[in-house]
């Protein structure tokens, strides 16, 4: 790691590891949870859907899987408050392990297929959320039981495991970057059929990938779940979850450590403020879409890549005008 | 026994109508080898428009369909011009996908700006009639809607099949670089032939609201059905689209009636699965190089 890039990452995590102590307002540290939330899915939707160019449209569903997991395991009674949490890990295992066979048939093909399949999986699971009333409390939504945190710092508990699942799924993704898999990954996005030729282990490095991605996508639905109280089928198996990870990712830029994070920092901020300033969620929707389609058309590879192009070519101007 | 059957009935019927929606959405792939994911939401647009203009001029939805389907083609072929065309090459294969998504929503949340999300039906008071025929149920607005579905496909085939422009479609699917060389516009033919699969949507999207209630976040239940039938056929295949429609039509009727409606959706996604682990290319896919 560069010398920068240390820096950047500790002063990141160094400034949001100290936030919670110096501010105050329950309004902004549920707005910071939630800017951690997306970011943390932005980053684990980039491992597969930026690295690998394998676009997933199911991530909300492993989301929900989550968060009915840690629902239904804790609905009467979470006893200090932090058991949760320590099953996060369990959550996200088993929804890896479920992942390996879809991920296995939908990645077998092509990537529009990959994307039919992964949207499909998001209605299922949401119908039978719907529909199995004795196991997920069906459209009555399911309660989890309330930790006896102290209502003064009620959400700090949530915002610093959304913290780690952060530092993990970035931690993920700059291993990805420098190790053997990001390089197998990159080759896989660039052309499948000359990476398989070339003797790399396509398939193996897909299913890996969207493995740990929707684990971690799991375990951030487990403390979602956690954190709201009551999870009900429409919020969370919810398409625009999923619509919000792969707009964050894109608005940074994917394929990058930082595109993901820098994508979820503008957009959920304006996004609460949005809903504060309007109400109607209505024009969510809209607002999405058309933030979506302007970024794919005027932004196509997103901000960070824009950018860091731009110096490049200034700096090539510049030395190229000192000669 | 009576209940198989039953549901066969109405499984062929729902089929006609799926088959319609897919055949439309068949046609965009083949054409662009675009997944369009807006199909639903283009349905539920035209069940929309059906609903307003019957409450507003009274004619029966089966005529609206004569001014429901220039406005559903305009639409699709903007929705191309404007979304996809622009898309730089590189990015297109990736991007034109996420593109249909952000439309899919995009309308989802116009709809429900418009109309809100009440539960509408269309009821020209005719839409619970049925016949009665040896003891077996079949209900009249399926029935038309079937009919309707074939006349509309045997319009799509001979467009496809007879005309200049079905000629310079087809040759644009098989090899676009090669049809351009020989004179064919891909540009016009690739909005053309979007407006012409998203057209479809008027005549299903009537009949659609005719059958079912809907609200501007049906279109999720669509997707999926589609997506399967699309797959199972074959994709880009529009006799295998229907085939497949009327396939998971019975498919679907006999497990809600055996099973439970609530496994209906399971199904699709198990056939699903299967397709793409035994037959990828699907039942009538043709096996090409880079397509599935």
């Amino acid at each position: 790691m560069s010398k920068a890039g240390i820096i950047r990452a500790v002063a990141f995590f160094g400034i949001l590891g100290l936030l919670p102590l110096g501010v105050k307002p329950q309004w902004v540290i549920n707005l910071l949870i939630f800017t951690l939330m997306y970011a943390t899915l932005a980053s684990s939707w980039n491992l597969i859907g930026g690295y690998a160019g394998y676009p997933s449209l199911g991530h909300a569903a492993f989301f929900g899987f989550g968060a009915y997991f840690i629902g239904i395991i804790f609905e009467n009674n979470v006893g200090n408050g932090y058991n949760p949490f320590l099953i996060l890990p369990l959550v996200g295992l088993c929804a890896g392990l479920i992942s390996i066979p879809i991920g296995y048939i939908a990645m077998k093909t092509r990537k529009d297929v990959f994307a039919i399949v992964t949207i499909t999986l998001l209605f299922m699971v949401q119908t039978l959320a719907y529909n199995l009333r004795a196991v997920t409390g069906g459209a009555q939504g399911k309660g989890v039981a309330v930790p006896p945190f102290a209502p003064a710092t009620f959400g700090r508990p949530f915002y610093y495991v959304m913290l780690i699942l952060l530092l993990t799924a970035m931690g993920i993704s700059f291993y990805f970057r420098r190790s053997k898999i990001g390089l197998s990954l990159a080759a896989v996005r660039a052309d499948e059929d000359k990476a398989h030729g070339v003797g790399i282990q396509v398939t193996a490095v897909k299913i890996i990938a969207f493995a740990i991605s929707v684990g971690i996508a799991a375990m951030v639905g487990g403390v979602w779940g956690y954190y709201e109280g009551f999870i009900y089928p429409q919020f969370a198996v919810d398409p625009l979850i999923t619509i919000g990870m792969v707009l964050m990712t894109f608005l940074g830029g994917r394929a990058t450590l930082w595109g993901p994070v820098l994508g979820a920092f503008i957009l959920v901020p304006a996004q609460q403020y949005f809903s504060y300033e309007f109400g109607a969620t209505q024009f969510y929707l809209l607002a999405y879409a058309a933030i979506f389609l302007i970024i794919m058309l005027v932004l196509p590879r997103g901000i960070l890549p824009t950018l860091t192009d731009r110096i490049r070519l200034k700096a090539k101007i510049a030395a190229e005008a000192a000669k | 026994m009576h209940l198989v059957i039953q549901a066969l009935i109405l499984g062929s019927l729902t089929g006609g109508v799926y088959a319609l929606m897919a055949s439309g959405q068949t046609l965009i792939f083949g054409i662009m080898k675009v997944i369009n994911l807006a199909q639903g939401a283009f349905v539920i647009v035209a069940s929309y428009f059906t609903f307003s203009l019957f409450q507003m001029t009274g004619l029966d939805p089966f005529l609206l369909i004569v001014i429901t389907t220039p406005i559903m083609f305009i639409l699709g072929a903007a929705t191309q011009w404007f979304l996809l065309r622009p898309l730089r090459p590189d990015d297109a294969a990736e991007l034109s996908l996420l593109v249909t998504f952000a439309v899919a929503l995009g309308l989802e949340g116009a709809l429900s700006i418009v109309y809100k999300t009440t539960l509408r039906s269309i009821m020209p008071g005719y839409e619970n009639h049925s016949w009665t025929i040896w003891g077996y149920q079949v209900n009249e607005v399926r029935f038309y809607a079937f009919l309707l579905s074939i006349a509309m496909l045997v319009i799509l085939y001979v467009l496809l099949q007879k005309t200049k422009f079905g000629r310079s479609v087809r040759a644009t699917v098989q090899n676009p670089m090669a049809a351009q060389l020989l004179g064919v516009n891909s540009k016009a033919v690739s909005a053309f032939g979007f407006g012409l699969g998203v057209s479809t949507t008027a005549a299903a999207g009537a009949v659609f609201g005719l059958i079912t209630p809907f609200n501007p976040g049906s279109h999720y239940d669509l997707i999926s059905r589609l997506l399967t039938i699309v797959v199972l056929g074959g994709m880009g295949a529009i006799g295998g689209s229907v085939i497949a429609a009327l396939m998971m039509g019975v498919g679907a009727a006999l497990v809600s009636a055996l099973a439970s409606p609530i496994w209906a959706d399971f199904t699709f996604f198990i056939v699903l699965l299967l397709v793409l682990l035994l037959r990828p290319r699907g039942l009538f896919g043709a096996k090409v190089r880079g397509a599935l």
